[in-house]
């Protein structure tokens, strides 16, 4: 497999699994306007998982679409990072980790609109105009939970221990990461650890929470090796198209 | 005299004094302010409807996830609902009716040259 169809299936597959994760709240969220904003972000990112995931099926030439990509695919070809799968948790739980990916999905899109590869550059700022939204609102949200009652600032705090050791994910660059960053077609993400790291400790402090110690953390997502979560999920979400192949509207 | 009008928090419409016991009591829900959007190139703004936050910067982003996810060029307000102050249906004879009998009041007989746009 190519280097750039490899790049854009972790970037597309981060996108489209946090989308379904956010999708599950539809209906069930605490507040009616909740549920809207969280169902128009989860439209944001699948969104965006289906701009990459078209733009790599073409320049992957493997005759899958991007249909084929995102519903034929089995877990262990899945290139997401873990923290994106886990289960999406209580309210706290899903305002961290958005915040937590929102900012990184933030800086990387703003070094990628400055891609060799000018459509990625095209999507890429388009990305970043929402996640700008995402963070904006996400953020919004960690400072009125941690500021606000103590059962909210507690759900939040256990939430943000829970995320912690799933964050470095996010910036190990293994050498698929280093090539790309060196060809200008991608971005490294080892380089967007220092201004992610400032944005998070600045919204943690004015939340009144505390970062946590751990300083382990779990890898394996970009080698196709995923949690337990994963599987279920894309039973549930591949189902329709497992069960009758080929079906349109 | 036409009888009190006041500001109402739970409806879009107006309604006089002797409705309010008949509200949801005011802790159970979140303020509920009325959004209004611009349509864009200098338009008015146009009321699009309400929603329920906390405080201003909270209502802004409710208002946008709610009202303004189709379409371009906008700018948002939010306001207070207990911020606006309505006339009631009561007003509305003393209000508007000396209005429509009178039309010498109204521009109807005006014709405008050619070429000017309104």
């Amino acid at each position: 497999m190519s280097d750039s169809f490899e790049y854009l299936l972790r970037l597309a597959d981060d996108r489209l699994v946090l989308g379904h994760r956010l999708s599950e709240w539809c209906g069930h969220a605490p507040i009616l306007e909740e549920d809207i904003a969280l169902a128009n972000i989860a439209l944001d990112l699948v969104g965006q998982a289906n701009l990459l995931l078209t733009h790599a099926a073409a320049a992957g030439n493997t005759g899958r679409d991007a249909d084929a990509l995102a519903f034929l695919r089995d877990a262990i070809d899945y290139r997401n990072a873990l923290i994106v799968e886990l289960p999406k948790g209580d309210f706290a739980f899903t305002i961290a980790r958005q915040f937590f990916y929102g900012v990184f999905g933030m800086l990387q899109s703003e070094a990628l609109q400055k891609s060799s590869d000018t459509e990625l550059g095209g999507i890429a700022a388009k990305m970043l105009k929402e996640f700008r939204y995402h963070v904006r609102h996400s953020g919004e949200w960690m400072l009125r939970l941690g500021g606000g009652t103590d059962e909210s600032h507690a759900r939040l705090q256990r939430a943000v221990d829970d995320l912690w050791r799933y964050t470095g994910e996010l910036f190990q660059a293994d050498d698929l990461d280093r090539r790309v960053g060196a060809s200008g077609f991608g971005v490294d993400p080892s380089e967007l650890e220092t201004a992610w790291r400032a944005t998070v400790d600045d919204i943690l402090q004015r939340s009144g929470l505390t970062t946590p110690a751990v300083t382990w953390m779990q890898r394996g997502g970009r080698e196709g090796k995923h949690t337990e979560h994963l599987g279920l999920m894309l039973a549930e979400m591949q189902v329709l198209q497992r069960q009758h192949p080929g079906a349109t509207w | 005299m036409s009888s009190t009008h006041q500001p109402r928090a739970e409806s879009r419409e107006p309604r006089a004094a002797a409705a309010e016991s008949r509200e949801p009591k005011a802790d159970s829900q979140w303020p509920l302010w009325e959004v209004f959007i611009q349509p864009g190139g200098g338009a008015p703004h146009e009321h699009a409807g309400s929603v329920h936050a906390v405080d201003a910067e909270h209502a802004l982003q409710n208002a946008r996830d709610v009202y303004a996810r189709r379409g371009e060029g906008m700018n948002l307000w939010v306001v207070p609902s207990q911020a606006i102050t309505a006339s009631t249906p009561e007003d509305m004879g003393p209000f508007f009716d000396p209005g429509n009998d009178k039309p010498y009041r109204h521009p109807q007989f005006y014709k405008v040259p050619r070429g000017v746009r309104l």
